[in-house]
């Protein structure tokens, strides 16, 4: 009788799924909870799934733990957008401010591999001016790591991934050309590309983290479309598929169905986690707590911590866990053609312009880019009634004409704004443990924003003829900043290595360490800064900074 | 209006390769659920039932969609999506308050229980919730438009749109793991896809959609 992996964790008794064969294990080394290991990593996702690898790689002991299950997507994932809800992270969470935050598929991730494990796979490079917005633009804050520094660590996560896209990249400085070739258009992207080129602008296929060739055990992408409930074939180069076997290999430990409720410290230190897993709360010992649980479950993770010591939450003295947490504006124009779409097939965002990241031209701060879409169902449902008020036979109806539909979606930067928060809600979850509660509205540059984007992209859709025009204004997408790496520790909650001000052996590795989010998907930066942390720990390990 | 996708049906391909074994088990399972007596008072779930069969009515021609069930299941389960609205209760507690309130609202438009309302009735209370424009005092504790969109409309066209009759009236693909598509380019489709309608076609869509799964 197999196990269920919600319920029962995989990894142990020295082994963890091999999650490129149905019902395959491979070794997985172990460390007793008493025994200091060198690096406890809370979340397995595009921040401390990679950093896990390098470190462990790099020949360090290293325990990281996930809140969800591990899955073995050949066996465990079914083409369906209802069943897939179980990769969300769906515990209960509080939202409000004037523009209170949908959480679950968009924006969180409770897996191994995270949220990468349902990404869209979008893998984009920030403009490099997009590090120094202050500086360069006006706007916002400097990250304290400098855009060539970025560039090489880029390339290693795109090599890692094997990312497939185009020959040549349109905007930014020259980059070497992707690993693998892009894959095909659709017809959504296909409509993206002609507005574009209508309009003047430029475009180009969207780099991908699905395969594009065999590689190893994985075959190409074949597809299907339901990528943003998990790939059920492996050609998706999740966390879980592209970082995690090299981490078990290397020696690192992964434990699956835990979750990391404190952090205990001592003389100013960290000395190990407690976590529970299997009903029952355990401790592991650990030289050094690097905390990867994204912008909402990190501030909470470090604020539910709070101790003698710490009283404010640890990693606080300047008071910003918690704060600034940013979104990224995820609006659409969608519109109806005589041309059959179906943009059900393929990955659903194929063509990209990142136009509006490199054109300083506006009047307002900030970048964004726009792709090609190819919503499944349910969640196109739900925009139709959601964003036009349809509803009844009105709404079984225009479902009926989803596949001449052809839309076009944002990604835009949010800026930090210390209003928008996480903190912590009286009510407690299933582990006993304080639920956080999550602030968040947006401001007039945000509305101007929203209007431009709008409105380019609904002219993208009229230059190609697209009638019944409408605009879906209600929609965000991933998170960043509440725990912002910068150049001192009163404007700041880590610094450039993501290493805490306040507790030497504290470090924090997601998300929620960017300053600014730019206007590209977060996760290929995350990864990038994932692999600067590995390597600047080993360097600081060999001159004894530790 | 007419079918678009004559004789299309996403179950036919069950037992091919555009269906796993984990996708075949859920989708067997989602369609055999029946509703649950031991979830709300029976006149609430008579009222859910009601406002489900307005919200998303059942395809013509075609299996019916058993909405009201997985709704119902979802109540059962008190299983959030990750987050909620600071003005609206948990999962089970804002379904409760919520029909009993469109109760009460075809009460007091109606003098009658939202379940032996028209049609016409139903949707004019149904708009009420959706706009804001009630009268029943039971909507103090509940903001009436809250809970249209961020609970009654996602949980019932959630729960509308996991079904294959959903999906074959909408001539969507359905399921697809391992085999995907090969044609993705406009106009383009495999032989495993809805065929659509058109006037000026020399085989109909009905005959073409029985050919080649």
């Amino acid at each position: 009788m197999a196990i269920d992996p919600e319920q029962t964790p995989r990894a142990k008794n020295g082994r963890a799924p091999d999650v490129m064969t149905p019902g395959g294990w491979v070794s997985m080394r172990e460390y007793p909870e008493n025994e200091e290991v060198d690096f406890v990593i809370v979340g397995t996702g595009a921040g401390g799934g990679t950093l896990a690898c390098k470190l462990a790689e790099a020949g360090f002991s290293v325990v990281a733990f996930d809140a969800g299950p591990y899955f073995r997507p050949l066996e465990d994932f079914a083409s369906d957008e209802t069943e897939q809800n179980k990769l969300y992270w769906t515990d209960d969470r509080i939202v409000d401010g004037d523009h209170p935050i949908k959480m679950g598929s968009n924006n969180s991730g409770k897996a191994v591999g995270g949220s990468t494990v349902h990404f869209a796979m979008v893998s984009l490079r920030f403009r490099p001016e997009h590090f120094k917005t202050r500086t360069a633009l006006g706007y916002g804050v400097d990250w304290p790591i400098d855009w060539q520094d970025m560039w090489n660590y880029y390339d290693e996560a795109e090599r890692a991934l094997h990312i497939s896209g185009p020959v040549s990249y349109p905007w930014g400085p020259k980059r070497g050309r992707y690993p693998l070739r892009a894959h095909p258009l659709n017809a959504a992207a296909e409509y993206l590309a002609r507005g574009a080129e209508a309009l003047g602008i430029k475009w180009t296929e969207t780099p991908l983290a699905t395969l594009s060739a065999p590689i190893g055990q994985s075959a190409p992408c074949v597809y299907r479309g339901f990528c943003v409930t998990g790939c059920s074939t492996n050609a998706k180069q999740s966390v879980l598929v592209a970082w995690l076997p090299r981490a078990l290999k290397a020696g690192a430990e992964i434990r699956d169905l835990a979750m990391v409720g404190r952090i205990e410290t001592r003389n100013r230190r960290c000395t190990g986690v407690h976590y529970q897993r299997e009903g029952e709360w355990h401790f592991q010992k650990a030289r050094n707590v690097v905390v990867a649980g994204y912008a909402v479950e990190t501030p909470r993770l470090l604020l539910n911590s709070a101790n003698e010591e710490f009283p404010d939450g640890l990693a606080n003295s300047s008071g910003l866990v918690g704060k600034n947490l940013m979104v990224q504006l995820n609006q659409a124009a969608w519109g109806q053609v005589d041309d059959e779409i179906r943009s059900y097939k393929g990955p659903p965002s194929l063509a990209i312009s990142e136009h509006w990241n490199y054109d300083d031209d506006k009047d307002f701060h900030g970048g964004w880019s726009y792709m090609s879409q190819g919503p499944l169902p349910i969640t196109w449902a739900k925009s139709l009634a959601g964003g036009r008020n349809l509803w009844g036979q009105a709404l079984i109806d225009e479902m009926a004409r989803n596949n001449h539909s052809v839309g076009l979606k944002m990604v835009g930067e949010v800026l930090p704004y210390e209003r928008n928060r996480v903190t912590l809600a009286d009510d407690t979850d299933q582990y006993g443990l304080k639920i956080p509660r999550i602030t968040f509205s947006l401001g007039p540059n945000e509305e101007a924003m929203i209007d431009h984007a709008t409105d380019f992209m609904d002219k993208s859709l009229e230059a190609v003829g697209a009638r019944e025009r409408w605009k879906e204004m209600d929609d965000t997408c991933h998170l960043g900043g509440t725990a912002r790496m910068g150049f001192d520790a009163k404007t700041s909650v880590v610094d450039a290595d993501c290493r805490s001000w306040d507790i030497p052996n504290l470090w924090v590795c997601d998300g929620s360490v960017f300053p600014t989010v730019g206007g590209v998907n977060p996760s290929l930066t995350i990864q990038a800064i994932a692999c600067r942390t590995g390597d600047r720990i080993k360097q600081m390990s060999a001159r004894g900074e530790l | 209006m007419a079918e678009t996708f004559p004789d299309y049906d996403v179950l036919a391909k069950r037992n091919t390769p555009s269906w796993n074994e984990r996708t075949r088990d859920v989708i067997d399972a989602r369609m055999a659920k029946v509703e649950r007596p031991d979830i709300l008072a029976e006149r609430q779930r008579d009222t859910l039932r009601a406002v489900t069969a307005r919200v998303v009515p059942q395809p013509a021609h075609r299996a019916p969609v058993n909405a009201t069930a997985l709704v119902l299941d979802k109540i059962g389960s008190d299983n959030g999506d990750g987050f909620r609205h600071h003005e609206l209760p948990d999962v089970r507690e804002a379904w409760a308050r919520g029909l009993d309130a469109i109760d009460a609202e075809a009460k007091s438009r109606f003098d009658t229980g939202f379940a032996r309302c028209s049609a016409y009735q139903q949707d004019e209370i149904l708009a009420s919730v959706q706009n804001g424009d009630v009268k029943a005092p039971d909507w103090a504790t509940l903001p009436p438009k809250l809970f249209w969109s961020w609970r009654l409309i996602p949980d019932i066209v959630s729960a509308y749109y996991a079904h294959p009759s959903a999906w074959s009236a909408m001539g969507f693909g359905g399921p697809a793991s391992p085999r995907g598509y090969v044609r993705l380019t406009t106009n383009r489709h495999d032989p495993w896809e809805a065929s659509e309608q058109k006037n000026d076609e020399l085989i109909p869509a009905k005959v073409r959609n029985r050919h080649g799964y």
